[in-house]
C-alpha cells in the first residue's frame, strides 16, 4: 500500500537529488507511518498558522467605529473566545497526540520478528558492521546489505563516543551510546540503496561519517553474504587481472570456493605457478601486500592475511564498497591510493595518518588493494 | 564593656508609624541625596541602583547577542555552499559551541534581567530590590562569567563540544583540552549569578509591592519573572551538579560518567535537561509578560484575560518540568517513558494556546496604535505560534525520531528563541525608551528595522525546516554537493545577513536617540502602569512618596472607571530617614514593615571577583590560589553579613559611662 | 515614641487590616521573620535543597543501572553514621534552645547553648573525617566512591559553613549585636544549621539505610 505513493525519484539510483528527504519518501513501514504522521502534522500546523495569521491580522486592520471610547474596559464575552480557542486546540492536540501514539506503538517494534540481526558500532568516524556470529562471522565497514521486504534488527554500540544510526528514508535514529546496546528496526520494499549517516555530534568529522544501506533481493542478499564469508584471495593472476568494479551492484564475479582463507603463497610459489606471461600488476600486488602488512595491517584486517588490525575499518572486499572514509569518495583505483596518501585533506582530524608513499609504493599498494574484491 | 542598647533617646526608634504626605520639591531634593551614588569610579564600583545595575545588563547582555551573532554569520558563510572552505571543523565546532552559549547564557536570561532589574521596582511602587547589593553581585559575576568564556575563546580554549557539551565526548579522553573545564567554571559562575538574581526577585515580589498592589494586580512581565526565578532555584542546581561531576572526572579522576567504571553518560543528558528544558522557558515566560505589558498600552485597553493568562504562564512553567526526555527520545529509553513524555511536551502548548488567544482578544478589542513597540508585539504572536507548532511536530514521538538532531529542530530553537525571546526585547526597548533616556527613539528607522528585522528572520529561518525535512543534520561543518541542501541554505545565510541589518538598524536608532531622540516626558505613550508615573528618566529614589494601589491599571482608572476606587499617587508613605521603603505581605500587599536599604558597596564586586579568581585557581591547577581566593570570599561575606546599625540589624551600641562600665 | 517596653515582632495580620490603615506604628528595619533576609535564605535553601535532590538522583540513578554489588565493600557500617546522625540531631536542638534563649534575653545562656552546638557539629565533622579515612577506597576507585565522597563531601561543606556561621553568631552575641529585640540574623544563621541536619537525614538515608532496603547486593 505505501509504495503507490512514493514519489518520482526511485529507489534504486544512488539517491538521487534528495538522498536524505524523509519527508516525501519513505520505503518501508519503519518509517512509512511516520511519514504520514508528517504529513497531517505539518497541514495540521500549516493550517493554524494560517488561521492565526489571519485572525491576528484581521485583527489588527478591522474597521473601528470612531466613536469607541480611548480606552476600553470590559471585554464583555470575549473571554469566551479565548475559551472557545484553547478548547479546540485542545481537542486537536489530543488527537495529535492519541495519533502520535499509535504510531510510535506501530514503528516501535516490528511486526513479526526480524529475520536478520545486524551489529553496527560506530566509532569516530565510520562504521563497522558485524553479521553473524561463530565461524560464519565478518565484518565490514560503512555499508550495510540487508534483504528487502524482511524486517532487520540492528544492534547499535559505540567504541568511543556517543554517535547516532540514521537511514531516513527507512527508519528513525537512535543513539549509539558507549556502554550500552540500543536497538532498532528497519525494513526496505523495494531494493536499492538507502543513504544513512550520523546525527549526533561526535567530533572533528562529524560532517562526514555517512553510510549506506543496500537492500537486495533474497538471491542477491545470499550470494553476497556468502562472498563476504570467505576471506580475501591471495594475489593472483585472475583476480590481479580485474578492473575496478563496476557501480552495478547486481552483477558480480563470482570467485571459486577452493581459495576460502588460504593463507597468502609466498612468492616463490606463486612465481611456479604463474603462466610466464604473469602481469607486473601481479608482482605489484605482491609487492604491494608486503607494504600493506607493513603499514596497514596494524590497523586494518584482511581476513584470510595476517592482517588482524581492528583500529580502522576491515578491508577484506573493499572493492565491494560504493563508497570511501564513510561517504566521502566515490571508490575508484586513484581514490583508493589518494586516501591512504592525503586521508588528512580529505578527512582533517580522522584517526588514520597520512601514510607516506613513493611513487613505487603508490603502484604497489593500489595493486594489492585492486585484489580485495 | 558595651551594656545593652538602651531606651537613649538616640538611638532609633524600632517601631514607628510611616510618615504620610506629599512630596515638595526640598523633599525630593532630601530623597535624592539620599538616593544617588558617588560619582565616578567610586559610584561605579560600588553602586546598588537597580536601574543601573538594570542597563548594565541590557548593555553588556546585547554586546553578547552581537558576538554570537557574529559568530552565527561566520557559520553562514561557512554553510552557504556546499564543501566550504572558509573554516576549519576545529574552528567551526568552536564557534556553534560559542554561538549557543553565547545566546542561551550570556544574552537570553541576562536581557531580561536587565528588563525587569530596571523596571521591577517602577512597576511594584517601590524604592529597591529587597537585596541591593545581592543584585549587583549577580551582575559582575555574570560579567567576569562572560569574560572568562570569551578571553579563552580567543586562545582556542573556549567550550568546543556543543552548548549541551554531551560526554564521553566532552570527557578528558576526547577533549583533552581546557576548554570542557573553562566550560564548567563559567557555568558554574552563571549558576550564581542567575540564582542570586532569581533569590532576589522573588523576594522582592513577596516583599516589596506598594500597599495596595495585591498579588492579582501585578503586571505579567512580573508574573513572568517570578515564575522563571523559582523555576531557576530548582533547575540550575541539576546543570551547575552536572558541570562539577565533569569536571571531577576530567580534573580529579571520578567515575560519574566513565562508562568502564560503572558511570553513566546518560545521566548527563539527564541532569543537562532536566535544567535545559526548564530554562528555556525560563527566557520566554518573561518576554511573553513584556508583550502581555505592552500590547495594552498600545490597543488602548486592558489585557482581556488577566487571570488565564497569569496562570498559563505558571502553569506552563510547572509543565516544563515534567518534559525534559523529549530531548532524548533518541536515546533508546523505553517507549512507554517516551510516550508520558511524548504527550506532556505536546500538552504543554495548551497554556500557550491561551496566552496567544489572549493577545489577540487584546488587539481584536482594541484600538492598535501603530507605534514601533506595537509592530514588535504583534509580529512576536506570529512567530511564537510558528515557533510553537514545529515544537508539536517534534513532540510526536516517532516523528521526532526523524526530526531530531536535524535542522528542523535548529529552525524550530531559532523560531522560539527569536520569536519569542529577541522580538519582545527589541519591541520593549523601544518601549521603555523614553523612560530609560528621557528620550523617544526615532519611529520611521524603527519601524523600517522591524521590517527588515521580520522578513529577513523568515527568510533566514523558515527554509532551516525545509533543509531539516531534507534530512540535513545539525552541527555539521559542511555537507556535500549531492546531498540537496545547498539552495536552502544559501537562502538562509542570505535571510540572515538581512535579519542581522535590521539589528545594525536597530543599534543606530538606540545610539542616535540616546542623545538625539526627541524629548519624552512622564509618560510618552499614555500608558496604564506605575512606571509611567514618575519622570523619565526616574530619580534615584524612583518615587517620591509610595503609592497606595487599587487596580491594575493605575494610570487608567479615570479613563476606565470601572470602580468608585482610585489609586493614590501623589499623597503617600515618605519613608525619608535614610534609604528606607515599604515591606508588605505576599497576598494582599498590606504594609507589615518599613524596610531600611543597604547603600552602595564594594563588597558585591570583590566577592564576584574572588569567586571568580578561586574558578580561575581550580581551572589553572593552582590550587593555592583557589585557596586562598575561597578565604577571601569568606572574609568578603562576613564583611557584607556584619550586622549593621544603619539598617537595624542590631541596635548600635552604646558605652553606659555612668555605670563606670564593667 | 516610646519603645522602652520589650516589643516583639508584630504580627502582620494585626498591624493594618481592612484597608491600607496605615496609622499604626510599624517595625523598623531587619525585624525577625518580616526581613528581607529571612526570606532570602529560604530562597537558599530550596535552591540548596534542589542540589542535594540531584546528587542524590545522580546516585540512584547510577545505583539502578550498575550491575556490581551496591555498596561494593558491602552492607555500610551503621555505627558512626548513626552517632553523627544523633550529633546532628542534638546539635539542632542546641541551637533552638540558644534561640530560645536569645527571645528570653538571656546572652550568657545563648552563647553557651551555641557553643554547645558548635561542638557537637565539630564533633560531627571530625568523626565523618575519621570514617572517610577507615574507608578501603577513595573518590577515584569507583563509581560508588565516587558519589559516596562527592554527596558526604558536599555535606560536610554545608556543615563547615554552618560551623562558620554559629561561630560568627557567638561573636556578635558576645558584642551585643543580638539580643532579645533584634535577632534576625540569629534566627536566620540557625534556620541554616537546621537545614544543613535536614540534609544529613536525607543523605544518611540515602546512603546508609536504603542499601539494607534494597538487600545491598542487584
Amino acid at each position: 500500500m505505501p509504495l503507490a505513493l512514493k514519489t518520482a525519484a526511485s529507489p534504486s539510483d544512488a539517491g538521487g537529488s534528495a538522498p536524505f528527504n524523509y519527508f516525501l519518501h519513505s520505503h518501508g513501514p519503519a518509517s512509512a507511518p511516520t511519514l504520514y504522521l508528517g504529513w497531517v502534522l505539518a497541514a495540521i500546523c500549516a493550517a493554524v498558522c494560517v488561521l492565526i495569521a489571519g485572525l491576528l491580522a484581521y485583527a489588527i486592520w478591522r474597521r473601528r467605529a470612531a466613536s469607541e471610547r480611548d480606552v476600553i474596559g470590559d471585554p464583555g464575552r470575549s473571554l469566551r473566545w479565548i475559551g472557545i480557542g484553547t478548547a479546540l486546540s485542545t481537542v486537536v492536540l489530543c488527537g495529535l497526540a492519541a495519533y502520535a501514539l499509535t504510531v510510535l506503538a506501530e514503528v516501535g517494534a516490528p511486526p513479526r520478528a526480524a529475520a536478520l540481526s545486524i551489529a553496527v558500532t560506530g566509532y569516530d568516524w565510520w562504521w563497522r558492521i558485524d553479521y553473524g556470529d561463530g565461524a560464519q562471522r565478518f565484518s565490514t565497514a560503512n555499508e550495510l546489505h540487508i534483504p528487502v521486504g524482511v524486517p532487520v534488527r540492528v544492534r547499535l554500540d559505540s567504541a568511543d563516543v556517543i554517535h547516532a544510526f540514521w537511514v531516513p528514508q527507512l527508519a528513525g535514529k537512535t543513539q549509539m551510546i558507549p556502554g550500552v546496546s540500543n536497538e532498532q528496526w528497519l525494513q526496505a520494499d523495494a531494493p536499492g540503496l538507502y543513504r544513512g549517516e550520523c546525527t549526533q555530534f561526535c567530533g572533528a568529522q562529524h560532517a562526514h561519517m555517512a553510510f549506506d544501506v543496500i537492500a537486495q533481493s533474497p538471491a542477491d542478499f545470499a550470494a553476497w553474504r556468502e562472498r563476504q564469508q570467505r576471506g580475501a584471495a591471495p594475489p593472483s593472476p585472475d583476480i590481479a587481472a580485474h578492473s575496478t568494479p563496476s557501480p552495478d551492484i547486481a552483477a558480480r564475479p563470482t570467485s571459486s570456493p577452493d581459495i576460502a582463507a588460504r593463507p597468502a603463497p609466498s612468492p616463490d610459489m606463486l612465481a611456479q605457478s604463474a603462466p610466464s606471461g604473469a602481469d607486473a600488476s601481479q608482482r605489484l600486488s605482491i609487492a604491494g601486500q608486503a607494504l600493506f602488512m607493513d603499514r596497514c595491517a596494524g590497523c586494518h584486517t584482511v581476513r584470510g592475511s595476517e592482517a588482524r588490525g581492528e583500529h580502522g575499518p576491515d578491508l577484506t572486499h573493499l572493492l565491494d564498497r560504493r563508497m570511501l572514509g564513510a561517504g566521502l569518495l566515490t571508490n575508484t583505483a586513484a581514490h583508493r591510493i589518494d586516501w591512504v596518501a592525503r586521508v588528512q585533506s580529505y578527512k582533517p582530524g580522522a584517526r588514520m595518518p597520512d601514510i607516506a608513499l613513493s611513487a613505487a609504493d603508490r603502484a604497489d599498494l593500489g595493486a594489492y588493494l585492486d585484489t580485495l574484491q | 564593656m558595651p551594656t545593652s542598647p538602651s531606651a537613649d533617646r538616640n538611638a532609633p526608634a524600632l517601631m514607628r508609624v510611616p510618615e504620610r504626605g506629599r512630596a515638595d520639591a526640598a523633599l525630593k531634593r532630601r530623597l535624592q541625596a539620599i538616593w544617588e551614588a558617588p560619582p565616578g569610579w567610586r559610584g561605579f564600583l560600588s553602586t546598588v541602583d537597580h536601574k543601573t545595575i538594570g542597563l548594565r545588563y541590557l548593555v553588556t547582555a546585547f554586546i553578547f547577542l552581537l558576538l554570537g551573532g557574529v559568530e552565527a554569520l561566520l557559520m553562514r558563510v561557512q554553510l552557504a555552499g556546499p564543501n566550504g572552505t572558509l573554516l576549519t571543523p576545529e574552528q567551526y565546532n568552536q564557534l556553534f559551541t560559542m554561538h549557543g552559549v553565547t545566546m542561551i547564557f550570556l544574552y537570553s536570561l541576562p536581557m531580561l534581567s536587565g528588563f525587569s532589574n530596571y523596571l521591577w521596582p517602577l512597576l511594584i511602587g517601590s524604592r529597591d530590590m529587597a537585596f541591593p547589593r545581592l543584585n549587583a553581585l549577580s551582575y559582575w559575576v555574570f560579567l567576569f562569567a562572560g569574560l572568562l568564556l570569551y578571553a579563552s575563546f580567543s586562545l582556542g580554549a573556549g567550550p568546543d563540544a556543543g552548548w549541551f557539551n554531551y560526554v564521553p565526548f566532552s570527557g578528558r579522553e576526547f577533549s583533552p583540552g581546557p576548554n570542557a573545564d573553562v566550560y564548567a567554571m563559567g557555568m558554574l559562575l552563571l549558576g550564581v549569578s542567575t540564582t542570586v538574581g532569581s533569590v532576589n526577585f522573588i523576594v522582592t515580589l513577596f516583599r516589596m509591592r506598594a500597599p495596595g498592589m495585591s498579588i492579582n494586580r501585578v503586571p505579567i512581565l512580573v508574573w513572568g519573572t517570578l515564575t522563571a526565578s523559582v523555576a531557576n532555584l530548582l533547575a540550575i542546581p541539576a546543570v551547575s551538579l552536572a558541570f562539577f561531576l565533569l569536571w571531577m572526572d576530567r580534573q580529579v579522576g571520578t567515575h560519574f560518567f566513565d562508562v568502564a567504571a560503572g558511570g553513566k553518560p546518560l545521566l548527563w543528558q539527564h541532569l543537562f535537561w532536566i535544567f535545559g528544558h526548564p530554562w528555556v522557558y525560563a527566557v520566554v515566560l518573561p518576554a511573553m509578560g513584556i508583550v502581555s505589558d505592552g500590547l495594552p498600552t498600545f490597543c488602548r485597553r486592558p489585557l482581556v484575560g488577566y487571570s488565564a493568562v497569569a496562570l498559563s504562564t505558571m502553569a506552563t512553567m510547572l509543565l516544563g518540568f515534567e518534559v525534559w526526555i523529549h530531548h532524548m527520545f533518541a536515546t533508546g529509553l523505553p517507549n512507554l517513558a517516551l510516550s508520558f513524555f511524548g504527550a506532556a511536551s505536546m500538552v504543554i502548548s495548551i497554556p500557550s494556546a491561551v496566552t496567544v488567544f489572549a493577545w489577540i482578544a487584546t488587539i481584536w478589542l482594541g484600538k492598535p496604535v501603530f507605534k514601533t513597540p506595537f509592530l514588535f508585539f504583534a509580529g512576536f504572536v506570529l512567530l511564537f505560534v510558528m515557533g510553537g507548532v514545529s515544537g508539536v511536530m517534534t513532540a510526536a514521538v516517532p516523528l521526532d525520531w526523524q526530526l531530531n538532531e536535524t535542522y528542523f529542530v535548529v529552525a524550530h530553537l531559532h523560531y522560539v528563541l527569536l520569536g519569542i525571546n529577541v522580538f519582545p526585547v527589541i519591541g520593549g526597548i523601544h518601549y521603555w525608551f523614553p523612560k530609560f533616556s528621557g528620550r523617544m527613539m526615532h519611529e520611521r528607522l524603527g519601524a523600517w528595522s522591524f521590517w527588515v528585522m521580520f522578513i529577513g528572520f523568515n527568510i533566514g529561518f523558515f527554509p532551516m525546516h525545509i533543509s531539516g525535512l531534507l534530512g540535513m543534520p545539525r552541527r555539521i561543518y559542511t555537507y556535500a554537493a549531492d546531498s540537496g541542501w545547498s539552495t536552502a541554505n544559501l537562502v538562509t545565510t542570505l535571510g540572515s545577513f538581512l535579519f542581522a541589518f535590521g539589528i545594525l538598524m536597530f543599534i543606530a536608532n538606540v545610539v542616535w536617540s540616546w542623545r538625539r531622540g526627541a524629548v519624552a516626558g512622564d509618560n510618552p505613550w499614555q500608558a496604564p502602569t506605575l512606571e509611567w508615573s514618575i519622570p523619565s528618566p526616574p530619580p534615584a529614589y524612583n518615587f517620591a512618596v509610595i503609592p497606595s494601589i487599587e487596580s491594575r491599571y493605575p494610570l487608567w482608572e479615570d479613563m476606565l472607571d470601572e470602580t468608585p476606587q482610585r489609586s493614590e499617587l501623589d499623597e503617600g508613605l515618605l519613608l525619608t530617614q535614610g534609604r528606607e521603603t515599604i515591606g508588605s505581605t505576599a497576598l494582599d500587599a498590606l504594609p507589615d514593615v518599613i524596610l531600611k536599604m543597604p547603600g552602595d558597596a564594594y563588597s558585591p564586586f570583590y566577592l564576584a571577583l574572588f569567586m571568580t579568581g578561586a574558578l580561575v585557581g581550580l581551572l589553572l591547577h593552582a590550587w593555592w590560589l583557589a585557596a586562598a581566593m575561597t578565604l577571601a570570599c569568606a572574609a568578603s561575606l562576613v564583611c557584607w553579613m556584619w550586622p549593621s546599625a544603619s539598617l537595624l540589624q542590631r541596635l548600635p551600641i552604646v558605652v553606659d559611662t555612668e555605670a563606670g562600665g564593667a | 515614641m516610646n519603645d522602652t517596653a520589650v516589643l516583639n515582632v508584630v504580627a502582620p495580620e494585626s498591624a493594618a487590616r481592612d484597608s491600607i490603615a496605615l496609622d499604626t506604628p510599624l517595625p523598623v528595619g531587619s525585624a525577625g521573620k518580616l526581613s528581607s533576609g529571612w526570606f532570602g535564605l529560604i530562597a537558599l535553601i530550596v535552591t540548596e535543597a534542589a542540589l542535594f535532590g540531584y546528587l542524590l538522583f545522580a546516585y540512584f540513578y547510577l545505583y539502578a543501572q550498575n550491575r556490581a554489588a551496591w555498596p561494593p565493600d558491602g552492607l555500610p557500617d551503621l555505627r558512626i553514621p548513626v552517632i553523627n546522625t544523633a550529633l546532628l540531631l542534638g546539635s539542632s536542638v542546641l541551637a533552638w534552645l540558644a534561640e530560645r534563649a536569645v527571645k528570653r534575653g538571656r546572652r550568657t545562656a545563648a552563647l553557651v547553648w551555641t557553643g554547645m552546638a558548635f561542638i557537637a557539629g565539630t564533633l560531627f565533622a571530625l568523626m565523618q573525617l575519621g570514617e572517610w579515612h577507615k574507608k578501603t577506597y577513595d573518590l577515584t576507585s569507583h563509581v560508588y566512591g565516587s558519589l559516596y565522597f562527592t554527596i558526604t563531601g558536599f555535606h560536610l561543606a554545608h556543615v563547615v559553613v554552618g560551623l562558620g556561621i554559629l561561630l560568627l553568631l557567638m561573636a556578635w552575641i558576645a558584642f551585643g549585636y543580638i539580643e532579645q529585640r533584634r535577632h534576625a540574623a540569629f534566627t536566620i544563621g540557625v534556620m541554616y544549621w537546621h537545614f544543613v541536619d535536614a540534609v544529613w537525614l536525607a543523605v544518611f538515608t540515602s546512603l546508609y539505610l536504603t542499601p539494607y532496603l534494597f538487600g545491598g547486593l542487584s
